[in-house]
């Protein structure tokens, strides 16, 4: 794979992302394509600039470590683990079908590479947070990224990896908070609002950084501050659209977990050409 | 091997959408019962109770122990609370606190799982509960069920409004089969028997009872004669039941959409040793994790369809 900064070259990455995660959906007939496609700018800049890994030596030790602890949004992960080599992109359309690789959520047992089954959420970060003890432990370069929703930290162990977190000065992780707005039932400020997230996060001895998640060149600039903090792990609170790049996806609840119909997706592809 | 009943079986509503409409109808009967969910709503259909007594739902977010907590309190001040989320989530991540707060104290929550079993297909084994029966089962005090159809659900609901006590309804995802006659009689500890047979006796629960029924009609095509009996109550169990088919029919198979290791049928199992020792075989999923598919392939693969509850019968049989 050829890792790159350049943003144009990063942006082209994630509107190829963004069409492979709405044929995906679209043939599985059922996935979530709103979190994914909320989420492409943050993985793509991870894999294809920001990490240290190497898809031909999926278990380097000194690898960095991803969770998409929200294992939901799963076609965003196996479009870029395809485009990285890690897995075949001919099998992307044979998401969700018996025997496939490309699980419902991301299954280990199915690809290796995979850091974490992920998919019950809440449990995202405190794996992450054990691989982070662990390669400090083995006085490894290697730091840990981890995706979390903004409805998934709701759950009370989000907030227990945080106060550990903060307290063990894990400064080789990073969560990304997925802000957009939007859970399953509806709008998150219905449900159980979160704000002030970045607070939270400072006040359990996080550094918070607030940014677009869409902007590639944030991201880049937010991961190499985290890299540069030492003493805490690194909260970033990415403000992101729910279904980001199909105009009738965007903030719309519905699209969280229903598939796109066959003339849904060739509008969605026509606007991501 | 396609096997066709006789009286084609009529598709029903998923047995999540009946607890939904019942949970409704409850609430308009009774004003102190409240439904809780986690973010779930759609899909365990408590969104109808919210749409109709808003100020009686309690969202609680993606936060199932806190669910199960709030809810023990809310019963504690005299509310009837039903708490909803897919059983995976509600059962596992709610484990502690339906021990130290719900059963052990001995408090009138009601919990309801859906989506429970394999037959959600696609999402995979994250949200599948394969776990939940013996899980639930295991906590001293609560009722544990597993309605079959929509006519069991609705009935079941109101026997659980009526039953003082912690208990756990297990409701599925897709459509189910009818089994049960519209005036059929459901209580906590009972069950049905759906056929009369005298070679064997096929009990099962949730949807293998419309696949024992099918089973027992392949099976009397050949000559062999089989009792069907729901055995919905999986705790308290109908030991009666149990022991009447053990000492007429001498041999029983158990079918489950559960871990073997640990629903039904170790249950039975229990009751029969109990009491009129014979042979006997388990239809359920074995020791470990499914994957993703469609409900049915995924029904096929695990061997949870009646082919293979004829498969047992015929085992059973040659032990007998
Ligand atoms: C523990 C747990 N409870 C419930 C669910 C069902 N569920 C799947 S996605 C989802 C909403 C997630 O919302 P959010 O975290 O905001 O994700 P995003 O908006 O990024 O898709 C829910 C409730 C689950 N997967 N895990
Ligand atoms: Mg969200």
């Amino acid at each position: 794979m050829r890792k790159t900064s350049n943003v144009a070259e990063l942006e082209a990455i994630a509107k190829q992302v963004r069409r492979e995660i709405v044929e995906m959906i679209t043939h599985a007939k059922s996935g979530h394509p709103g979190g994914s496609l909320s989420a492409v700018e943050i993985a793509v800049t991870l894999f294809f600039d920001v990490m240290r890994h190497d898809p031909a030596n999926p278990k380097w030790p000194d690898r960095d470590r991803f969770i998409l602890s929200k294992g939901h949004a799963a076609p965003v992960l196996y479009s870029v683990f395809a485009e990285c080599g890690y897995t075949p992109k001919d099998q992307l359309n044979s998401l969700r079908k018996l025997g496939c690789m490309y699980q419902g959520h991301p299954d280990a047992r199915f690809i290796p590479a995979l850091e974490a089954s992920t998919g019950s959420l809440g449990e995202g970060l405190s794996i992450g947070i054990g691989m982070a003890l662990a390669a400090k432990l083995d006085q490894r370069p290697s730091r840990t990224y981890v995706v979390l929703g903004d409805g998934e930290i709701q759950e009370g162990q989000i907030w227990e990896a945080a106060m550990f977190g903060g307290d063990k000065g894990v400064d080789n992780l990073v969560a990304i908070v997925d802000y957009n707005h939007i859970q399953l039932d509806g709008f998150v400020n219905d449900i159980l609002p979160l704000d002030p997230v970045a607070d939270k996060w400072r006040a359990f001895n996080w550094h918070a950084i607030d940014l677009d998640g869409h902007s590639i060149p944030a991201l880049q600039a937010a991961f190499a501050e985290a890299a540069q903090t030492k003493g805490r792990p690194t909260a970033i609170i990415a403000h992101t659209i729910k279904g980001k790049g199909v105009s009738f996806m965007e903030n719309n609840p519905k699209f969280h977990g229903v598939a796109p119909t066959e003339e849904e997706m060739e509008k969605a592809l026509a606007e991501l050409a | 091997m396609e096997i066709r009943t006789k009286f084609e079986l009529k598709l029903g509503m998923a047995t999540r959408e009946a607890f939904g409409k019942a949970l409704v109808e409850a609430g308009r009967k009774n004003p102190d019962i409240v439904a809780l969910d986690a973010d779930l709503s759609k899909s365990t259909y408590t969104s109808l109770f919210a749409k109709e007594f808003p100020g009686r739902f309690v969202e609680c977010g993606i936060a199932e122990a806190n669910m199960i907590g709030i809810a023990a309190g809310l019963a504690s001040g005299g509310k009837i609370p039903f708490a909803a989320s897919f059983s995976c989530f509600a059962i596992n991540k709610g484990f502690e606190q339906l021990r130290v707060a719900v059963a052990y104290p001995n408090v009138n929550v009601k919990v309801v799982g859906t989506h429970s079993g394999i037959s959600i297909g696609e999402d995979g084994p994250s949200q599948m509960s394969i776990e939940d029966l013996g899980l639930a089962c295991s906590l001293p005090n609560f009722t544990v069920l597993s309605p079959a159809d929509e006519v069991a659900m609705h009935a079941l609901v109101h026997a659980s409004v009526a039953h003082a006590g912690p208990v756990f309804i297990r409701a599925g995802r897709p459509k189910a089969p009818i089994v049960h006659s519209p005036d059929q009689r459901f209580e906590m500890g009972g069950s049905v028997q759906l056929m009369d047979g005298s070679d064997l006796s096929i009990i099962g629960n949730g949807l293998l009872v419309a696949e024992a029924i099918r089973a027992a009609e392949a099976l009397e095509a050949e000559g062999i004669s089989a009792r069907v009996i729901d055995m919905y109550s999986i705790k308290p169990l109908d030991r009666a039941a149990i022991q009447r088919a053990a000492a007429e029919t001498r041999a029983i198979v158990v079918a489950e959409e559960h871990l073997v290791a640990t629903g039904l049928g170790v249950r039975v199992a229990q009751v029969v040793a109990e009491t009129n020792p014979c042979a006997m075989e388990f239809v359920g999923i074995q020791d470990t994790y499914a994957e993703s598919g469609t409900p049915q392939e995924l029904m096929e693969k695990y061997g949870l369809v009646a082919r293979n509850v004829v498969a047992a019968a015929r085992r059973v049989l040659s032990r007998k």
